[in-house]
């Protein structure tokens, strides 16, 4: 899941500085279940940020206080068109994709984000995440036992380990960062896969991460067209089609 | 425990000079039966101290200790059973832990955290929940009255 940790009180506040009705908008998706974003949350941070207001700043704020079940689906945000007419500005406790998903759907209501968003993690143990993932686009789980160097090696080196790997600890902080290649080692060992770790890798293909800007996924078959559109692709790939027929024909 | 059930319990007429708010969170297995011991006893504690009955310590949420300071104490104290005798096995080590918490949050909004405690003791320790309600009492006068109450 997507992991987050909220902004510090006095960020959010001078923020919302010029404005008296603000709503803070949850998010039952990730940042609920890593206790950063859902709606107890959202309630904390009302009753916190109101109080800070008013000893800092000197006035009273109104807080309107509203979850919504995903913040990255646009079926999602017409649920609080409502709320968003009423208020001045809105805090969003959504991870960085929520917020920007707020921005398309309300050009006119200024949107904060009141939660720093870390990464792709899980739970080790109750309140405790640690990130798994790096989102690179080029999974190469499959050739290491399924541990991945690139989100959990201080280095993201391919081939490792380096010689900072210590009793199974990393040189950047050998108290708490496991060197992930010892533990790639350690698994691959245990499922009988070991001569994986003698195959030098080459240098990564990064284009799948940041190169070309934006990333986008599409699913040809569910990207909806207009009626018309959809039409004239379909006329158009008939056709190639029967030019490829009959240049089968002709060759056969 | 409601909203407004908080509200009352904060919202009485303050007597001459500087009495404070305190609302305590008790729970009902411990510090709860032993406010009532003392009663029996008539053991004599604050006035001003508010109790609210929660069916365990447990039960007390982060949002519940900051929407007491929010409607105006000045003080709140929770008071659950001995550490390893909560009737719901560990209610009172989830409510110390949310304390602690809510502390970091009263200082970063500059309410201060020594107007929040949490203490433990047991239903027949009514002299102790005397003594614990006389020092969150003695603390938050020499405080004087929440930063959000002077404004």
């Amino acid at each position: 899941m997507i992991v987050a940790e909220q902004k510090p009180m006095e960020e959010i506040a001078e923020m919302i500085k010029d404005f008296n009705k603000i709503l803070i908008l949850g998010c039952g998706g990730c940042v609920s279940v890593c206790l950063s974003g859902g709606e107890k949350e959202v309630g904390i941070m009302a009753s916190a940020l109101k109080m800070f207001v008013k000893n800092n700043q000197n006035r009273d704020i109104e807080i309107k206080e509203m979850t919504i079940s995903r913040q990255c689906d646009w079926e999602y945000f017409d649920m609080v068109k409502d709320a968003m007419a009423e208020v001045e500005a809105c805090v969003c406790i959504g991870c960085g994709a929520g917020v920007q998903g707020l921005v398309d759907v309300y050009p006119n209501v200024p949107i904060f984000p009141g939660l720093n968003t870390g990464g792709l993690a899980v739970g080790k143990v109750p309140g405790v995440w640690e990130e798994r993932c790096a989102g690179c686009g080029n999974c190469i789980l499959h050739l290491t036992g399924g541990l991945c160097p690139i989100a959990r090696c201080s280095k993201h080196i391919l081939n490792g380990p380096c010689g900072g790997s210590e009793k199974g600890m990393c040189e950047v902080d050998p108290k708490t960062i496991e060197c992930v290649w010892h533990l790639i080692y350690e698994r691959l060992k245990s499922i009988g896969k070991l001569d994986n770790i003698y195959k030098i890798m080459p240098m990564k293909d990064w284009s799948t991460s940041s190169d070309g800007g934006v990333r986008h996924l599409t699913r040809e078959d569910m990207a909806k067209l207009d009626a018309e559109e959809e039409h004239k692709k379909n006329v158009e790939l008939e056709k190639k089609a029967e030019e490829a027929e009959a240049a089968a024909k002709s060759q056969g | 425990m409601s909203d407004h059930q908080e509200q009352v319990a904060v919202k009485e007429k303050p007597a001459e000079g500087f009495v404070p708010k305190i609302v305590a969170f008790t729970c009902n297995f411990c510090a709860y039966a032993a406010a009532d011991l003392a009663g029996s006893t008539r053991t004599e504690y604050p006035v001003n101290i508010k109790l609210i009955r929660v069916p365990c310590t447990g039960r007390v949420d982060v949002v519940h200790l900051l929407k007491a300071f929010e409607h105006g104490a000045d003080g709140v104290y929770v008071a659950g059973c001995l550490e390893g005798n909560c009737h719901f096995a560990e209610g009172n080590y989830w409510a110390k832990r949310r304390v602690r918490y809510a502390k970091k949050i009263l200082d970063e909004i500059g309410v201060g955290s020594r107007r929040l405690e949490m203490f433990n003791l047991s239903a027949a320790m009514f002299g102790r929940f005397v003594e614990v309600a006389n020092i969150m009492n003695d603390r938050i006068t020499e405080m004087g009255p929440s930063p959000l109450n002077k404004k």
